[in-house]
């Protein structure tokens, strides 16, 4: 049981090493090598309906806890055609030789009882070379109509206790939802699950809207939008759809906008007389200080998830490299030596990484490199990719990737930071610019 | 004769693209005050062959100055099109305008809006230079998002990365 979980860490911690990790134990093999893990096999019986409202929900239920954990890549299902007990029974003994048999590594077993509009979701994940269950079983209540947001939890649950890491299959991604040519775009936002399901548009196509972020708590959103004919920011409450600008002077652009982690600050860039600097911005009280003070390009701040301090890109050394200063401002360390162009670094929630766009040699690349702007990693490439944004465990960067050409389109793709499991993120229309949420409460 | 046909056949095409980017701002260029003088000489008041319409300037002026891949700096084409705006709009005073600067798509959104402030900032500063007072003209930047040519070759990024003057009547008279 406890190989279980270690093993699986081990994978997830040893992300830039190539390494090759052999258990020598039984149960698990993990093998790692340049990044390639070999996904653990598990199975999930439908979930058994306790109610005769719940059989569908039950085998909906099901289906997306494990599309949640197959979407990783680091475990693969077995198809329930090759089972050879069947689960009629949550609190019935497990027969372990039976799912051994199968090579499933990992059992998650549940049982869905609607009561009117009430869901409940219970679960047990059963270790099943060990002979145990690992952890005990948990029990989700809510509505019937956030069935999908309790299996994300029950797949986070199963997700954090074998690879012990949080999950991040319970959040929201706020983007840029595309439709029309290169040179008629018309752009909207929209809020989805992480997984392109229950998508809500929360502005018009009636003005250019850029580069929404998530708040801290993640009930509100900020942005920039040309509905002043100016690009302005904007801060939007989810909930009710009500929106209020930030003010600035006249004659000033402003764009760029992140939250602090309090949220109580926003980070973004001012653009006056042709010169772009960072400046924030305290919500409340709309008093704001310029954080620096070069003739360079200074733009696309992030803060670091203590608040100490800004990674942004400025191009005062004579193109866009990445800087970090302190989050009141002053001296700036460059922390990007690399060929090429960097732009739009994002802390991770982990705080041990910076996620990046580069520019080099006519493509583009998302990329990760410690704080130091040590062990730069690229982990995709494409006629352009950008805007990297970062699960909410740290563990996966979603961005966006346009296509070449007149027909080019924008959509969103998601990564793990080992530069495995490249998958495509299915939205209705084209998007970009995506922005992850914390984990939902 | 045949090069007035040809001359008007360009002036069509150009004033179409220029529309689009005026409507951007819900402004109406056709707003210009003076457009009520007498249609004297086959002057459509307005029109392209009116010295004093916007589809004049945008056609017999320019309207728009190019830039170099990630520069702001003008070219010598470019400021020779400057003059021209200044001397126009010192002389038609009751036109403000908005210089849109813009970028091509190789490059980050951010930095690309930014990219876009410092060109259209640096149109506008040559024309106060050249005495086109200061509070006549703003400035916006679209970065990439508002592409006129669409290909990913650099014969339509040449023609992305521009400022254009963008007038509106805005001082009804």
């Amino acid at each position: 049981m406890k190989s279980l979980v270690l093993s699986i860490s081990l994978a997830l911690i040893s992300l830039f090493g190539t390494l090759t990790a052999v258990q020598a134990q039984e149960p698990l093999r993990i093998i790692i090598d340049e990044g390639v893990i070999e996904p653990l096999p598990f199975a999930a019986p439908s979930f058994q309906p306790e109610s005769a409202e719940a059989g569908q929900l039950a085998a909906e239920v099901t289906r997306v806890v494990a599309e949640d954990l197959i979407g990783t890549g680091l475990f693969r299902e077995i198809s329930p055609g090759a089972f050879i007990s069947t689960v009629s029974d949550f609190n019935a003994p497990v027969q372990y030789a039976d799912w051994k048999a199968i090579n499933a590594q990992a059992l998650i077993t549940g049982a869905v009882n609607v009561s009117g509009n009430t869901l409940n979701v219970k679960f047990r994940l059963y270790d099943v070379f060990s002979g145990a269950e690992l952890g005990s079983g948990l029990q989700f209540a809510g509505t019937t109509e956030g069935w999908r947001r309790m299996a994300h939890k029950v797949a986070d649950a199963v997700y954090s206790r074998i690879t012990g890491e949080s999950g991040y299959f319970d959040s929201r991604v706020v983007y840029v939802s595309e439709t029309g040519p290169k040179d008629k775009r018309l752009k909207r936002l929209a809020v989805m699950d992480y997984d392109g399901a229950n998508v809500q548009y929360l502005t018009d196509s009636g003005a250019i809207v850029l580069a929404p972020r998530f708040s801290p708590s993640g009930d509100r959103v900020l942005y920039t939008s040309y509905e002043s004919g100016f690009p302005r920011i904007y801060v939007l409450d989810i909930g009710s759809v009500q929106r209020r600008v930030l003010e600035s002077a006249d004659g000033t652009m402003s764009f760029a906008p992140r939250f602090s982690p309090a949220g109580q600050t926003v980070v973004f860039s001012l653009s006056q007389g042709g010169n772009t600097d960072i400046y924030t911005m305290d919500v409340a009280t709309g008093q704001s200080t310029r954080l620096t003070k070069t003739p360079a390009i200074e733009t696309a701040p992030s803060y670091s998830p203590d608040g100490a301090r800004i990674v942004f890109e400025s191009d005062r050394s004579g193109t866009q490299q990445l800087y970090v200063m302190p989050a009141s401002g002053g001296e700036a360390q460059r922390i990007s030596f690399g060929e090429g162009r960097y732009g739009t670094p994002v802390w991770s929630p982990r705080g041990d990484l910076i996620a990046f766009t580069k520019q080099n040699k006519g493509r583009f690349h998302i990329g990760v490199m410690r704080v130091d702007g040590s062990q730069e990693r690229l982990l995709t490439s494409s006629f352009l990719d950008e805007g990297p944004t970062w699960a909410p465990n740290g563990r996966v960067i979603m961005f966006a990737r346009e296509t070449q050409g007149a027909g080019g389109s924008s959509s969103l793709y998601s990564v793990d930071i080992t530069g495995r499991n490249l998958r495509p993120v299915r939205t209705p229309e084209g998007g970009s610019d995506p922005s992850w949420s914390p984990l939902q409460p | 004769m045949n090069r007035i046909l040809t001359s008007s056949l360009l002036i069509a095409t150009l004033a179409m693209t220029a529309c689009t980017n005026a409507g951007r701002f819900g402004s109406q260029e056709a707003g210009a005050a003076g457009t009520s003088a007498p249609a004297n000489g086959g002057i459509v008041p307005g029109s392209a062959n009116d010295p004093r319409s916007t589809a004049f300037f945008q056609q017999s002026i320019g309207d728009r100055v190019l830039f170099e891949v990630d520069q702001s700096s003008l070219t010598p084409q470019g400021r020779a099109t400057l003059d021209g705006q200044s001397t126009w709009l010192m002389t038609n005073v009751e036109y403000t305008a908005v210089i849109e600067g813009h970028a091509d798509e190789q490059g980050t959104r951010e930095y690309n809006l930014a990219l876009g402030a410092r060109r259209a900032n640096a149109a506008r500063e040559y024309l106060i230079s050249k005495g086109v007072p200061a509070d006549r003209m703003r400035v916006v930047s679209y970065g990439k998002e508002r592409p006129i040519e669409i290909c990913s070759q650099e014969a339509c990024y040449a023609k992305n990365r521009r400022a254009v003057t963008v007038l509106a009547g805005g001082l009804t008279s």
